[in-house]
């Protein structure tokens, strides 16, 4: 995409501040901040991080506005939005919602907020959007059928030392190396 | 020392509460990004062995963040027992982990990053954004179908230094050199895998690699603290209670909550086995006061309407039983005032006061001799509230704990 905008000067004068794209952060920094994050999280709140948990309860959320009548059937749902319960009520939501800021802007900054679909060589667009949709469909089912992401289950329940976040990691790491060799042509 | 954790809703209200997890979630946003976690190629090359940045961020972040929360603990910073710990349901748990995995590899995010992907306009980080949403729907929908399986094998709060039997310490040390074992591999891989492809380990990681080794090690040396110790830090908040009387309860607000369907009283009886034969309340649990530490474990896993209330004959041994679970940070416990004998001297007739009244033979013995082992099947076991017109000064206040609440991704 760099290159792209580089031999197209004239789109630099519709987008006013054109960042060059700079470079990731070593790994090993990166998880140094984000083990400080986690901590903070737990030092200020009690809570870790989570990100499935937000995105439920928006959905959860929309459910309630479109077929509240549904919610009051399904003792799940029942939990987080029965009766006068705001889905919205609660700490997870609204570290989405911080999510979604802290990465728009570091995107911003760093050059790396612009629209583009990442995919391996060998694929078209709409497979690589098919696979994508299907993958993020495993995702949410797992999660929640797991109590949580690699968010809420593994950073946090892993640096509490929680038995059943251990096995989860390893369950995850697990099934994306057992599928890995047969999916193979999708990113190489 | 600041209260632990932050009691952020009654400082800043129920709703700009919020603003302190919008902004912890917006440091989790921006590392994440800045880590090139956005980017479903760099996350797929992980199950490829070419690209190991998953795994470094992910376990730099746990051993780091563990050995954070375990030393802050050790020096008495933060209360591990009141910090959210994902509660263990072991199957569900690695199903959806498997599940996960594969939808990891499909996809090539996890939700965290797709987030992020998707708030920096990444195309397929959105569509994959929609199916997650969709996924979840999809779970919301079909849960019924399988409830069993989804509640079961559920192990409570279960750490890893229950599991081992051993100091917190020897853990985080354990996590910690493991990850540095697992980052010399993933070093190795990325050379003969990646052809090069990423930058070498910068000189600092030794030095950070040696620092974290060092803090963990203090961890392990400083220990975790024990109940004493929970109680020597908590002495003066505990002092003032017990001596202003403000967790003793009057019998009557007792009877009260025990016929109260809103509330579950547990009564936590720490008499001997032949006092507790002889007369105690219905649905009263004994548990001698050795057996009050191992209990609070379970006590945390209670609804959090439950009222718990401590009783002894009197009041000394109920007072250490509060002491201790009080130490462990277990919400919403009282004392019975007087214990036992006030309960009978208040719910008992003056026949039954004249016949087995006598001088108790000691601190905190029973000041009855009851004609039998009769247990809660005397009258005055489970008396009928609205015999008694009683006036007392209610002293319950229920609280929702100082622990954090619906942690993990809830």
């Amino acid at each position: 995409m760099t290159a792209i905008s580089q031999n197209l000067p004239r789109m630099r004068a519709e987008t006013r501040v054109q960042r060059v794209e700079k470079p990731y952060v070593h790994p090993y920094a990166a998880g140094i901040a984000l083990g400080i994050v986690l901590f903070l999280a737990f030092f200020i709140t009690g809570n870790g991080l989570g990100a499935s948990g937000g995105m439920n309860r928006l959905l959860v959320f929309a459910e309630d506005v479109i077929a509240p009548g549904h919610i009051d059937r399904v003792p799940y749902l029942l939990d987080m939005a029965g009766g006068d319960r705001n889905p919205l009520d609660s700490w997870v939501v609204f570290i989405s919602v911080g999510t979604i800021l802290g990465g728009a802007i570091s995107g911003w900054r760093h050059g790396r907020l612009k629209f583009e679909l990442n995919k391996g060589p060998r694929i078209s667009n709409s497979t690589r959007l098919l696979m994508a949709f299907i993958g993020g469909a495993l995702m949410g089912y797992g999660a929640r059928l797991a109590r949580g992401c690699t968010s809420g289950q593994a950073l946090s329940g892993g640096a509490t030392l929680s038995v059943g976040s251990w096995v989860f990691m390893f369950a995850v790491f697990a099934g994306g190396y057992m599928v890995a060799y047969f999916v193979r042509r999708l990113w190489n | 020392m600041a209260p632990f954790p932050l009691p952020i809703d009654s400082l800043l209200g129920h709703w700009p509460s919020y603003v302190v997890y919008i902004a912890i979630g917006f440091g989790f946003g921006y590392v994440l990004e800045i880590a090139g976690f956005g980017k479903s190629t760099k996350l797929a090359a992980q199950f490829y062995l070419k690209e190991m940045t998953v795994l470094k961020v992910m376990f730099t972040a746990i051993v780091v963040a563990a050995v954070l929360i375990f030393l802050a603990s050790a020096i008495g910073l933060l209360d591990y027992n009141l910090v959210w710990v994902n509660p263990t349901y072991l199957w569900p748990g690695i199903v959806g982990g498997l599940v996960m995995g594969v939808g990891f590899i499909v996809g090539g995010f996890c939700p965290g990053t797709s987030i992020v992907a998707a708030s920096t306009l990444k195309i397929d980080g959105i569509v994959f954004l929609l199916g997650a949403f969709f996924g979840i729907f999809a779970f919301g929908e079909t849960v019924g179908l399988f409830e069993d399986f989804w509640y079961s094998s559920y192990m409570g709060r279960f750490t890893l230094q229950e599991l081992f039997n051993v100091d917190a310490g020897v853990i985080v040390l354990a996590v910690v050199l493991m990850a540095l074992a697992a980052f010399v591999f993933a070093e190795y891989s990325e050379r003969t895998f990646g052809k090069g492809l990423v930058s070498k380990a910068p000189r600092w990681s030794l030095g950070a690699a040696g620092g974290l080794v060092v803090l963990a090690g203090a961890t392990l040396v400083i220990g975790q603290p024990t109940n004493i110790d929970r109680q020597a830090a908590l002495a003066a908040a505990q002092d003032t209670a017990l001596t202003e009387r403000s967790v003793q309860i009057h019998p009557a607000e007792l009877l009260a909550y025990l016929n109260n369907r809103q509330i579950i009283p547990y009564v936590i009886d720490v008499r001997s086995e032949s006092d507790f034969n002889t007369f105690h309340l219905p649905g009263s649990h004994r548990v001698p006061l050795d057996g009050i530490l191992p209990l609070a474990q379970d006590l945390q896993l209670q609804p959090r309407n439950t009222l718990f209330v401590v009783l002894s004959n009197e009041e000394a041994a109920a007072t250490d039983a509060w002491r201790i679970l009080n130490a462990e940070g277990i919400a919403n416990v009282y004392i019975l005032e007087g214990g036992i004998n006030q309960w009978l001297d208040t719910f008992s007739d003056e026949a039954f006061q004249a016949a087995y009244k006598v001088e108790p033979a000691g601190v905190d013995q029973l000041a009855y001799v009851l004609p039998g082992a009769l247990g809660s099947r005397y009258d005055a076991a489970d008396p009928n509230p609205a015999a008694f017109t009683i006036e007392y000064t209610p002293k319950v206040k229920l609280s929702v704990g100082r622990g954090a609440t619906g942690g993990g991704c809830g």
